[in-house]
């Protein structure tokens, strides 16, 4: 019988626990992470997994996340999604473009949990999308390579023909010309984010076409390495790699996710989050230039900064007119700047751009 | 070499028992070493991987979801496999029907009546069925290896299917990112159940296979295929074409990875994208031989299989392991069914140490 009671008791004590945990736990708002790709020391998912942990430290005690890296695109991302909002982590950042249908299908079913999709185009009462205006560090980026540049021609390592990078080739293309009017821009695709080998190769051959200042849309650190063994100049991508090529890394176009999630964080933890789409400008603080290597003279540097300043307050936007498309057709009218929706969009290279899209 | 494997005289009776048992006990201590010493319970992960996974409706939807077009691909190709026909390229052949089922349904756009769906699951098993014969084709012709050409073959299909979504399939609403348009409601295959994705597709793959069944255990031409494949000299002797076994063994693989494709486009996707398979195609490989290359088999190991994959990612997901770790106990599990199976047919023998040493120059002189 007193053993019976005091099974009783432990028992009723352990239940309490729980639901005293539980209740803990239910204050806290749980935020969830799908990645693409394993997490890694320095890329895109790395950035982001950096952005989650600088959420977590601001908001600690109020948020508690959970990351699932490596999550395959399609169909089968949306059993994480789905067991994500099921657990009842009721905020859910995709990183990834290949999550859209899968997370507009997870938000129909979990109404009350609201939805970050990156880079896509669907969106739903609770699912709102988000993407960085990487263009317009890439206008900068475009600025210190060309006055870097001792030819009449730059390379980028490519990874496919998207929107979203040709908006940054273009970028760079028009900042670069902002230089040294007629500078011309080579492009290699290795139809790959990530492919270490591949983006290696891309960036050697162009090295050995003469060209002495590349940069890169894609992930790894190769094209960092490759630079500072061939002794030439690299912009990076996603993540600042100075420590990686200390003489080569002119600078690097990166991501600042922190801030914005802890923005979104709290939006959903004071009620104000809405759907609206967001498609944040560096003024934002999300997107910045890695620290300009001290190869670059302090006049450009100066001269970079200032613009940056003009597109921060608004004063500059790297795709204002005239501009042409490879074609000579003129895109952007003098005095006009392309609006948003044709950004977003953008199917076309600027003049001085050598590569082909597809049809 | 220390230990050698010998090929019983009759299959062991008692590993035929023992060996489904060993693999399971060497998989719950190697997983719990694993687990325990990344200091998760090992309770807890065997619950979320193997239990968690399909302890509800919407669980045995997505298992099922998962294990059809392995099931497919494994059927077709256990189909050749019989016959020693080797096909690796069922990926490739998913692909190609996916593109000829889906580019029918993007072509008839949304106008399709009824006949659109069984028309796009036709076009998709003749699109893998094509990509099978090429290779086909070349071997029986030139006698080129159908390993390579198949495998070749799917890297082919796999940028065609990229040029397309990049160029004249993608989507003209979808800010060109390289998808296609959304098929329209008659190009899907409908939900079954409410609360879950299952579509028609769990009910075409086991009747696939109950057909592969049948022709297998009842026809002539199957019998002799396999006698193509057992005694490749008694089936010359006896008359069988060799060439229509080759013929056969890669359209049967093609056909049924086709189909795989055109249902996964249709009835999980619902429109064309620059992948359409997470390498199925390869994971039937293992799908067709871990069910013995019998139908049934096939069956029980593509739901075996779909468990492995979910079970995974819900490991990933409420223990918050990194997915490496779920990659290696997902290699460890079939590692240690493969190697239990092994032993069914085959002995290990103790050569000892001695014979080892002596060897070891000749080893090292090859």
């Amino acid at each position: 019988m007193i053993i019976q009671l005091k099974r009783l008791a432990v028992f009723l004590g352990a239940a309490l626990l729980l639901v005293a945990g539980s209740a803990l736990a239910d204050d806290k708002l749980k935020v969830g992470f799908v990645y693409f790709s394993p997490i890694g020391d320095t890329g895109w998912t790395a950035e982001h997994d950096k952005g989650r942990k600088i959420m977590e430290t601001n908001l600690a005690g109020k948020v508690e996340a959970k990351v699932v890296e490596n999550v395959a695109y399609g169909p089968d991302a949306l059993r994480v999604i789905r067991q994500l909002a099921a657990d009842g982590n009721n905020l859910v950042f995709t990183t990834s473009f290949g999550f859209m249908d899968q997370t507009l299908e997870v938000a129909k079913l979990f109404p009350k949990a609201k939805f970050m999709h990156l880079d896509g185009y669907k969106s739903d009462a609770n699912m709102a999308t988000y993407s960085l205006r990487y263009y317009e560090p890439s206008y900068l980026a475009g600025m210190v390579a060309a006055s870097m540049s001792k030819t009449d021609t730059l390379g980028y390592v490519s990874s496919f023909p998207l929107p979203a990078v040709l908006q940054i080739i273009n970028g760079f293309t028009l900042g670069a010309q902002s230089v040294k009017p007629g500078i011309k821009v080579k492009v290699i695709e290795v139809n790959s984010w990530y492919d270490p080998g591949r983006e290696r190769e891309a960036t050697e051959a162009l090295y050995a076409q003469g060209i002495d200042v590349v940069a890169h849309v894609t992930d790894s650190t190769a094209p960092t390495l490759a630079a500072e063994k061939a002794g030439k100049y690299i912009v990076g991508f996603h993540s600042d790699r100075a420590k990686f090529g200390p003489k080569s890394q002119l600078t690097a176009i990166i991501p600042v996710w922190g801030g914005f999630y802890t923005k979104v964080a709290k939006s959903v933890l004071d009620g104000s989050w809405t759907n609206a789409p967001v498609w944040a400008p560096m003024a934002e603080g999300v997107l910045d230039l890695a620290a300009i290597g001290s190869m670059v003279p302090a006049d450009v540097a100066s001269l970079v900064m200032t613009r940056a300043g003009e597109i921060k307050n608004g004063t500059f936007h790297p795709f204002q007119g005239p501009i042409k498309d490879q074609k000579g057709v003129l895109r952007v009218k003098a005095g006009e700047s392309i609006p948003d929706k044709d950004l977003y969009g953008m199917n076309w290279y600027v003049e001085g751009v050598e590569a082909t899209l597809p049809e | 070499m220390l230990v050698k494997l010998e090929r019983r005289a009759h299959p062991s009776r008692v590993m035929v028992a023992g060996a489904p048992l060993a693999a399971a006990v060497l998989t719950i201590l190697g997983g719990s070493v694993l687990f325990a010493a990344l200091g998760h319970d090992p309770v807890l992960a065997f619950h979320a991987f193997f239990i968690a996974p399909v302890s509800d409706l919407y669980g045995l939807g997505e298992l099922s979801l998962k294990a059809t077009p392995l099931m497919l691909c494994a059927i077709g190709l256990a189909i050749g496999f019989r016959a020693n026909v080797w096909n690796i390229g069922a990926e490739g052949q998913l692909i190609a029907g996916a593109i000829c089922g889906g580019g029918l349904a993007l072509y008839v756009g949304p106008s399709g009546g009824a006949l659109l769906l069984p028309a796009m699951l036709v076009a998709g098993a003749l699109g893998g069925m094509a990509w099978a014969g090429l290779a086909a084709f070349l071997r029986v012709r030139f006698n080129a290896n159908e390993i390579l050409v198949t495998l070749m073959l799917t890297y082919i299909a796999g940028l065609f299917l990229s040029y397309l979504v990049y160029g004249p399939w993608r989507s003209p609403t979808g800010f060109n990112w390289p998808e296609s348009s959304d098929l329209a409601d008659a190009a899907r295959m409908p939900r079954l159940l409410a609360g879950t994705r299952l579509n028609l597709g769990i009910v075409i793959a086991p009747a696939v296979a109950l057909l592969a069944w049948i022709f297998l255990a009842r026809s002539y031409l199957a019998y002799s295929m396999e006698v193509g494949g057992l005694a490749p000299k008694a089936a010359r002797y006896a008359g069988f074409s060799q060439r229509r076994m080759i013929w056969l063994g890669l359209l049967a693989g093609g056909a049924t990875a086709g189909l795989a494709g055109v249902i996964e486009v249709s009835g999980t996707i619902g429109k064309l994208r620059e992948v359409v398979s997470p390498g199925y195609g390869f994971a039937a490989i293992i799908v067709a031989y871990i069910g013995r290359l019998h139908p049934i088999g096939i069956i029980l190991a593509s739901f075996m299989m779909a468990l492995f994959y979910i079970g995974g990612e819900q490991v990933k997901v409420t223990l918050g392991l990194p997915s490496a770790i779920t990659g290696v106990f997902q290699g460890m599990l079939l590692f240690f069914l493969l190697m239990s199976d092994l032993l069914i047919a085959y002995r290990p023998r103790w050569t000892g140490m001695r014979r080892a040493s002596v060897r070891r120059p000749s080893d090292a002189d090859a």
